[in-house]
């Protein structure tokens, strides 16, 4: 399996993510530029450009009309996918380290990082596809958790609830109308660094830094499945088809990693099988931390962006599509 | 001076307060007894003879150390027939230390004067202790009896699988090691050491590390068996047999600190003040000496204060750098025949293995006789020599004097049938070093000694184990050492060095003609690696197979898996064949060890010198890995040692000759136990699937449901098909060259 180096950002990848039918790569990065690509040569398709600081994450709906980024520069910001245009800037008390749709596009989600003078929080928008350019700027809801920071957050399935992930490993649900707790349970010790759905949002992944990656069902916050590895984890990603897989990549802590050699760091794409709990296979390749990782829907293909500043495109060999676990 | 307010200064000095002061400056009187020792059963003599025998007791005690100015104190009495003034037969001793008091009591008991004057000599408070003493006769205190454990019940598991401890972390367990897959977990126990682990050399006893002593645990349920008391221990050394523990600590035994820690244990007196080293009995976990270190040492070399026995416990002896080798006999705690043997400049000794005068056949002998060889370099014009040495008679059987050398050290075969002398000597222009092997063949008469000149810096010898046939492996390097290493000792440029075998020539029918009588039994070079990786040697434990490994190095992690009896012919003569079995390599392995029956080899990388990817890896004699466990903050491997196997020679080559009839059984059983096994995980992976589909249905039966509820139509479509692919030729064209010419 020989990969296809995506090289458009200069500095450390933060969030990559395919689109619905998978034809698209959208990437972010502390260089301030968003990147489309075509995922299946990897040719860069275009960037957008406006955001004045690190963007730390990005989401496309599911026609692939609309994108939404959140950045530190204490703005998150809606751009048309087709045409690169900006449409709607909304400015936030602090750095948007998250964003997602709704499953059925009509919300946006965004999670605000805690400062001195500011808590926190979780901010629903309404977006009205109708009129793209003309977005309100008053959040529908805002969740204010009390505790421990919330890192990462996603919408359930129905827009029933959002989940979030907390600084101290646990994990929440909650009523994004009422803003209420319905539902926490801690089972991970350290930093949430990533949470992503399964494809008809009923399960979830979860990456921590206390190197494992955990599945809970995200109706009753049940933990599922847990996979331990031996280095903090940065993303996790589930299988969507073909195999009952999950993938997921870390490694060392990007202050260290000078000084040590690429083995030692660990940046390797980790294969789980997702129900058996055992480790299936590595792929090598970054020389820093893995930040991100995306699976292609068909399930042929995946993605990792990693501190060094480049995305690996992996096309999957036959092999993998023929191994059985036994 | 407390409270002195130099602004409101006392009139007289008399009203000064001086107390804090006074007792900071307070001398301290040595009140007690302890230093002052009696001597008895002297000869009763008259005064004109009484200075002649105080300059004699002078004498005696002169080795032990300074006698107190007007320390010796000889009454005198009138004797009432005579009326002259005679000794009473005992004088009083007076030392600086204890210990000087303790040594001369040692070198004082029951010396023989003349021939009616042995000495006696005590404490001068054991007079007092003894004089006091109740008359009345008190029942001493039996302790009921407790019935103990099987100490070698872990002999008697049904399929002989070895156990190993392992340290992870703080944790320790102990595991059973599995013919396939992963070992077997029987024991765990959190902070059970507070160092590292150490087995007894036949498995017997599992030995933890505390602040305050070591602990011994065995028997089926490893409850403790032993705790020895011993502040600050560094390292313990059991002997050959397990009777005896010496343990080693870095700090001096201080009474107060042992009576602080556990006072109704406490097995020290005050003549153990000051001690570094104590012997204990490990049946009963009596305290039966301490030692300090060697006396004045006149050397700059390290002293090597370590004890070494002889092979079947009877003997222990250390060496005193300079000075003199000190045996002691097990049973007594006491000098051999109560003095050190003297050898001037002595720097190390290596008891041997055997027993058995050298220079004859070895035989069975009624009284055991051992044999240590040791070395003294080049001093004043003598020649450096290797001296071999019978004990207890303590006869020379055989020197072998050596010129310019540096160094010598000592590896005994086995069996003690062979010795090596490793000499090291500088080159001619001083860069290097190179070696030469000097091989003494014990067992032949007068000891013959064959010299292999290496000419290369060997840093690695090692005989093998139960050869039929003596052989023997090195790693030589010819460039200069310049090893450098990390801060956790781990080499950054880990050489290329050559890898040699030699066996010894043997008397065959091809080479009867070839090989004068005199040569036979010499040793010849069989094969040599050339720029091999490797710096360490692992001969299984059973012979015949080697693993040349690459430790404690950044960039090289190679494990080399040699047979070498590789069978080509039958003749068992025939010389030694060697084959490669396989390559591998641990990442980040640091040590290694095989399992006591000479089946597995473990590799592991340990948490003490690094900390990536710390575990370890079992394998086979053939390098194929069994397992391999990655545990994050490993750090020790340990196999548990097996006693000697109760079978005869004849009887284990009984058994390897018919083994096609016993193997049968066992590869049965083994068939059973590994079918038993994958089909174990089999039915937990049909669990856990079973689980995850009943789970799935209720999920995405619960997800529709509600979808319906909300009036929302069927789940838009989860996976994305794209079987029909579509194949888009992509034509590149780039222009290599590009050149005009102007065509007239």
């Amino acid at each position: 399996m020989r990969p296809t180096l995506l090289k458009g950002h200069e500095r450390a990848l933060t969030q990559i993510k395919y689109n619905r039918e998978g034809d698209l790569l959208f990437s972010v990065a502390k260089d301030n530029i968003v990147s489309v690509w075509f995922s299946h040569n990897g040719e860069r398709l275009g960037t957008y450009q406006g955001h004045q600081g690190t963007i730390w994450s990005v989401d496309v709906n599911s026609d692939s009309t609309l994108m939404v980024t959140g950045s530190a520069d204490d703005s998150a910001r809606l751009w048309s996918v087709r045409d690169g245009r900006l449409l709607h800037t909304w400015t936030t008390e602090t750095a948007v380290k998250r964003v997602q749709f709704s499953e059925d596009d009509k919300f946006v989600l965004m999670v605000l990082e805690r400062r001195r003078n500011y808590n926190g929080s979780i901010k629903v928008y309404a977006i009205d596809s109708d009129t793209p350019e003309d977005q309100s700027d008053e959040p529908i809801s805002v969740i204010e958790p009390q505790d421990s920071k919330v890192s990462v957050a996603g919408w359930g399935y129905l827009n029933k609830y959002i989940v979030a992930g907390h600084e101290d490993g646990t994990v929440s649900l909650f009523d994004w109308n009422t803003g209420d707790v319905i539902n926490a349970v801690q089972d991970h010790e350290g930093l949430l660094t990533d949470l992503q759905f399964s494809m008809d949002r009923t399960y979830f992944i979860t990456s921590s830094k206390d190197k494992t990656s955990r599945i809970y069902d995200a109706n009753t916050l049940e933990c599922l499945k847990e996979y331990v590895t031996d280095t903090p984890l940065n993303s996790a990603a589930i299988v969507p088809a073909l195999q009952e897989f999950v993938v997921m990549g870390g490694g060392q802590e990007a202050m260290q990693v000078t000084t040590t050699s690429q083995r030692q760091g660990k940046f390797e794409c980790r294969f789980f099988h997702k129900i058996y709990q055992e480790e299936v296979g590595r792929v090598r390749g970054h020389f820093g931390p893995i930040n991100t990782i995306a699976f292609h829907p068909d399930g042929k293909s995946f993605s990792s962006g990693g501190e060094d500043g480049y995305i690996r495109l992996h096309v999957l060999d036959p092999d993998y599509f023929e191994f059985k676990f036994e | 001076m407390v409270g002195l307010d130099p602004r409101n200064l006392p009139a007289t000095e008399a009203e000064i307060d001086f107390s804090d002061i006074e007792e900071k400056y307070q001398l301290t009187f040595n009140e007690s007894f302890d230093n002052v020792i009696v001597i008895d059963n002297l000869p009763v003599v008259d005064e004109k003879k009484a200075e002649k025998l105080e300059r004699l007791i002078h004498k005696l005690l002169k080795d032990v150390g300074e006698i107190k100015e007007d320390g010796l104190f000889m009454p005198m009495q009138e004797n009432a027939d005579s009326g002259e003034t005679m000794t009473q037969g005992f004088a009083f001793v007076e030392f600086d230390t204890t210990q000087q008091a303790a040594r001369a009591l040692e070198n004082l008991q029951n010396k023989k004067l003349d021939k009616n004057h042995i000495l006696m000599a005590y404490k001068f408070t054991d007079v007092e202790r003894y004089a006091t003493m109740s008359d009345e006769y008190r029942e001493p205190y039996i302790a009921p009896y407790e019935d103990r454990e099987h100490l070698r019940s872990w002999l008697f598991e049904p399929k002989c699988r070895d156990q190993f401890a392992a340290l992870c972390g703080e944790e320790v367990s102990i595991n059973l090691n599995n013919q396939n897959g992963k070992p077997e977990e029987m024991c765990s126990r959190p902070g059970w050491t507070e160092n590292f682990l150490q087995w007894s050399p036949k498995g017997t006893y599992l030995t933890t590390y505390h602040l305050q002593g070591v602990a011994l645990w065995g028997g089926e349920s490893w409850k403790k068996i032993m705790r020895l008391l011993h502040p600050n221990v560094k390292f313990v050394e059991y002997s050959p047999n397990e009777s005896y523990l010496v343990s080693y600590s870095t700090t001096p035994i201080n009474l107060d600190t042992v009576l602080k820690i556990s006072p109704s244990e406490n097995p020290f007196g005050p003549e153990d003040e000051g001690n570094t080293t104590a012997v204990w009995d490990v049946k009963t976990g009596a305290l039966l000496r301490t030692f300090g270190a060697p006396l004045a040492i006149n050397d700059t070399r390290p002293a090597n204060i370590r004890f070494k026995w002889s092979p079947d416990d009877a003997y222990l002896a250390r060496c005193v750098p300079g000075r003199a080798l000190e045996v002691y006999q097990a049973s007594t705690m006491l000098k051999l025949d109560k003095k050190s043997i003297e050898v001037k400049s002595i720097v190390d000794f290596e008891w041997s293995p055997g027993t058995g005068k050298p220079g004859r056949a070895q035989s069975a002998n009624k009284t055991p006789s051992y044999s240590l060889v040791y070395w003294t370099p080049e001093v004043d014009n003598l020649p450096a020599r290797v001296t071999l040495m019978c004990i207890p008679s303590k006869e020379i059987i055989r020197t072998k004097n050596l010129f310019n050398l540096t160094d010598c050290k000592f590896f005994w075969q086995d069996k003690g049938d062979y010795l090596c002398v490793h000499v090291s000597r500088p080159t001619a222009d001083k860069l290097n070093t190179v070696s030469s092997l000097e091989l003494f063949r014990i067992r032949e008469k007068s000891v013959p000694v064959d010299t292999i000149e290496v000419n290369e810096r060997v840093t690695e010898f090692a005989w093998e184990p139960k050869a039929s046939q003596p052989r023997f492996a090195i790693i030589s390097n010819p460039e200069p050492a310049d090893e450098q290493l990390n801060a956790n000792g781990m080499i950054l440029n880990p050489p290329r060095p050559n890898v040699s075998f030699y066996e010894a020539e043997r008397r065959t029918k091809s080479n009867m003609a070839r090989l004068a009588n005199a040569k036979v039994g010499n040793f010849r070079c069989v094969k040599t690696l050339e720029k091999a990786k490797a710096n360490s040697l692992f001969w299984s434990p059973k012979g015949r197979h080697i693993v040349l490994a690459t430790l404690k190095t950044t960039s090289a992690w190679d494990l080399e898996f040699w047979d070498l009896n590789f069978p080509t012919s039958d003749d068992e003569n025939a010389p030694t064949e060697m084959e490669e079995l396989s390559h591998q390599s641990h990442y980040g392995v640091t040590s290694a060890c095989w399992d006591p029956t000479g089946r597995y080899f473990v590799s592991y990388a340990s948490f003490w010198r690094h900390p990536n990817e710390n575990g370890y890896a079992i394998w086979d004699v053939n390098g194929h890995c069994h397992t391999k466990q990655l545990l994050e903050g490993f750090k020790q491997f340990a196999w548990r040692p097996r006693p000697a196997s109760v079978l005869s020679d004849e009887k284990r080559k009984a058994i390897a000759k018919n083994v096609g009839k016993y193997s049968a059984a066992f590869e049965e059983e083994d068939r059973i136990f590994e079918n038993a096994a994958s089909s174990a995980v089999i039915q937990k992976h049909r669990r856990l699937m079973e689980e995850w589909t009943t789970w799935r249905e209720r999920a995405v039966q619960v997800y529709e449901d509600e979808r319906q509820v909300l009036g929302k139509g069927p789940p838009p479509a989860t996976t994305v098909n794209t079987d029909e692919e579509e194949i888009i030729e992509e034509w590149v064209e780039e222009l290599v060259e590009e050149t005009e010419e102007v065509v007239e």
